[in-house]
């Protein structure tokens, strides 16, 4: 056990190949949310989530009918232990004190924001103009933002791709994809 | 020796032209998907399941356990080229895989670490063949009560032996069961927890839940951490193919070894990556050579690959024989199973005796094409890991959302996908256990079925659960399971104190 501990450790290490390179350029002035802050936050969130499915289960009956148990019963105790559960890990992460150790830097959840945003904004336009002009797009907008490549790239790659897919799912596999405006002028 | 005779119909089944093309689309998909950032094995196989649909069940399976097996053996060749795991159970290969690539030994890392992987996989699929049916016949006696006993062992075991917080663990797996009970009750046929949402009728689908929390959540984190991709180049001739093989037989100890561990943790819900680790510590401390590794010691790729794959594979074994997956992965295959009208359990063993065996012979045989596709395409694969992750993320993100619409042709699961996707960000970033979540997403129904039914059987008692000597072992050893980490605190404890005393 004490083996496997250490390679654990080993592990995390090896992991952090990466994260000690972000450490050494998180100069004084980097912040962010801090570990602590978050994990009571999802703490929280959990409790929330797990009072919700009390209430539900409650409205369909947890008690016994004639024929065995309600809709509620099954549900509700396994709200009771995400309850249980939750309000310990709350406790944990408020005892820990408060601790230098960062969630993230705020650049870097800039980062996972600019992947967050488009992509958000990309499953709304989904259900609007459809899979392919939609996914064209988020190629499109992705590759220019992100990866700042000329249009001599992106452009092939942001139509390539939905043509490609088209072929594949709606073709040969027959699967069919949501259609636009597009797609529905172009007799699809 | 029917067992035999079926394996064979199973081959003759596997070997129709159509299965083997099948096969090798698999097994291609499946290692791109392994070395691709953000695809793993589970939501890969989760993504492609949509395209399966319109192929006959074994066909289907075929597809899709070869994108297992490719997934598995892909992780290899990113820990060794690029030191960057492209599976967490690949994570233990760096470790030595890195080092030989360093001394520019890439060639010789990878033709063991791929040999290796074959070897335990192919440990594990006889055992499997040997081993299975009998579960199985045994498993067939099973009432409800002690269908819940395995469940409730397979959960257990999860929240005792994992290395997260025990309490997280079970805080992640109770959402999983209170996901899959939103939607219509199956026992009154009442509808709960949908709060008069109609999107919500027909319940989370797991598909949703893979797709979102490893594959969108995957590349979130990818982007946080800014990875950017410096690998060695790689080129395995036959010269070191055939002097590495020369080479391996030296290590057959821990070769077995490891094909050990590995089967043990795989049929357990502990999974690869625990017995890939397992396997690489105790390689280093046996082994003579052991001050050598992390230096780029062969035998430190040997250990941990051929243990993965070896838990990998037999993760399946409790899958097929009891419809209990012993990792995410199986678990998206036992709702392939469900989708194409398979019951998964030990009924297939009876009832659909050619899909279980083709399956069978297919993970023979998959595994040593394989091997060759993974041996012959080793440049062409590590091409695909130098496209830029710009280019790369955008295009797995529309993969995600079609694999995640084409379930059941619904918009609403595509933005359910992305939500998923961000939860599964924070919890993976707060070190809550994804696996356990999605597997109780997957198991939740059966196993509130099997609950309910005993209770009935019982009037609401809960003594059934210890009714006969079959139930309450099984119970036991959940408990058992559920405790181990204090029972072995007491132990080491224990044993401490008389050897001061």
């Amino acid at each position: 056990m004490e083996c496997r501990r250490r390679i654990l450790i080993r592990r995390r290490s090896h992991l952090g190949g990466n994260w000690e390179m972000a450490d050494k350029s998180r100069g004084a002035g980097t912040t962010g949310p801090t570990h602590r802050s978050v994990e009571i936050g999802v703490a929280v969130m959990m409790i929330i989530f797990s009072l919700i499915v009390i209430g539900g289960s409650l409205q369909v009956g947890i008690s016994w009918a004639f024929d065995g148990p309600r809709a509620g019963f099954f549900p509700f105790y396994i709200a009771v232990m995400i309850l249980v559960a939750s309000n310990i890990n709350l406790y944990q992460a408020i005892s820990a004190g408060p601790q230098v150790r960062l969630f993230a830097e705020w650049g870097q959840l800039g980062q996972v924001l600019r992947v967050v945003i488009p992509s958000a904004v990309y499953v709304a336009l989904v259900s609007w103009l459809g899979m392919y002009v939609a996914s064209g797009l988020l190629i499109g907008v992705f590759m220019k933002w992100i990866g700042r490549y000329g249009w001599g790239l992106v452009l092939p790659i942001a139509i390539g791709v939905p043509i490609v897919t088209f072929i594949v799912f709606e073709k040969w596999f027959l699967v069919p994809l949501p259609k636009g405006p597009i797609e529905e002028l172009l007799g699809y | 020796m029917e067992e035999i005779a079926n394996l064979f119909q199973g081959f003759a089944t596997v070997v129709q032209p159509f299965n083997i093309m099948v096969m090798v689309v698999g097994i291609v998909l499946g290692v791109i998907i392994g070395v691709l950032p953000g695809l793993g094995g589970a939501n890969g196989v989760a993504i492609l399941l949509p395209l399966t649909f319109s192929m006959s069940p074994t066909s289907a399976i075929i597809m899709l356990s070869c994108i297992y097996w490719g997934a598995l053996f892909g992780g290899a060749i990113t820990s060794i080229l690029f030191n960057i795991p492209g599976e967490p159970w690949s994570v233990a290969t760096t470790f030595d895989g890195h080092p030989m690539a360093q001394q520019g030994r890439a060639g010789e890392a990878l033709t063991a670490a791929f040999t290796s992987s074959f070897v335990g996989a192919l440990f594990a699929v006889a055992m499997i063949t040997l081993v299975a049916p009998l579960v199985a016949a045994f498993a067939l006696r099973f009432g409800p009560a002690e269908k819940f006993g395995v469940y409730f062992l397979a959960f257990c075991s999860f929240v005792g032996m994992s290395k997260e917080p025990p309490f997280k663990t079970l805080a992640a797996m109770m959402i999983g069961f209170a996901l899959a009970s939103v939607g219509l009750d199956q026992m009154t046929g009442q509808l709960r927890l949908t709060f008069g949402f109609t999107p919500l009728l027909t319940g989370f689908n797991f598909l949703i839940a893979v797709i979102g929390l490893f594959g969108i959540g995957e590349i979130l984190l990818t982007m946080e951490e800014g990875l950017h991709f410096k690998g060695r180049s790689a080129v395995i001739n036959p010269r070191v193919v055939f002097q590495t093989w020369a080479e391996l037989p030296r290590y057959w100890m821990t070769s077995l070894r490891s094909c050990v561990i590995g089967c043990w943790m795989g049929v357990t819900p502990a999974g690869a990556t625990p017995a890939s680790f397992m396997s690489y510590g105790i390689a280093k401390r046996i082994s003579k050579k052991g001050q050598n590794f992390g230096n780029g010691e062969i035998e430190g790729v040997v250990a941990p690959e051929t243990a993965a794959h070896a838990a990998g594979t037999s993760a399946l074994l409790p899958m097929l024989a009891l419809g209990v997956p012993g990792s995410p992965t199986a678990a998206v295959l036992l709702g392939g199973l469900l989708i194409w009208g398979l019951q998964p359990g030990p009924t297939l063993f009876v009832d659909n005796k050619e899909f279980i065996w083709g399956l069978i012979a297919s993970m023979y045989l998959g595994n040593i094409v394989g091997l060759i596709i993974v041996l012959t395409c080793v440049p062409l694969l590590a091409a695909i890991l130098r496209i830029p992750f710009p280019i790369i993320a955008p295009i797995i993100l529309v993969l995600c959302a079609i694999g995640a619409y084409s379930v059941n042709n619904s918009t609403f699961d595509v933005m359910l996908m992305m939500v998923f996707g961000v939860l599964g960000y924070v919890l993976k970033k707060c070190n809550y256990p994804l696996a356990p979540l999605v597997l109780a997403i997957v198991l939740g129904d059966k196993a509130e079925e099997s609950f309910r039914q005993s209770l009935l059987a019982s009037q609401g008692s809960l003594s059934i659960f210890w009714s006969n000597w079959l139930v309450g072992t099984i119970m036991a050893l959940g408990l058992i399971a559920l405790f181990w980490s204090l029972i072995q605190e007491a132990w080491t404890r224990v044993v401490r104190a008389t050897a001061t005393a």
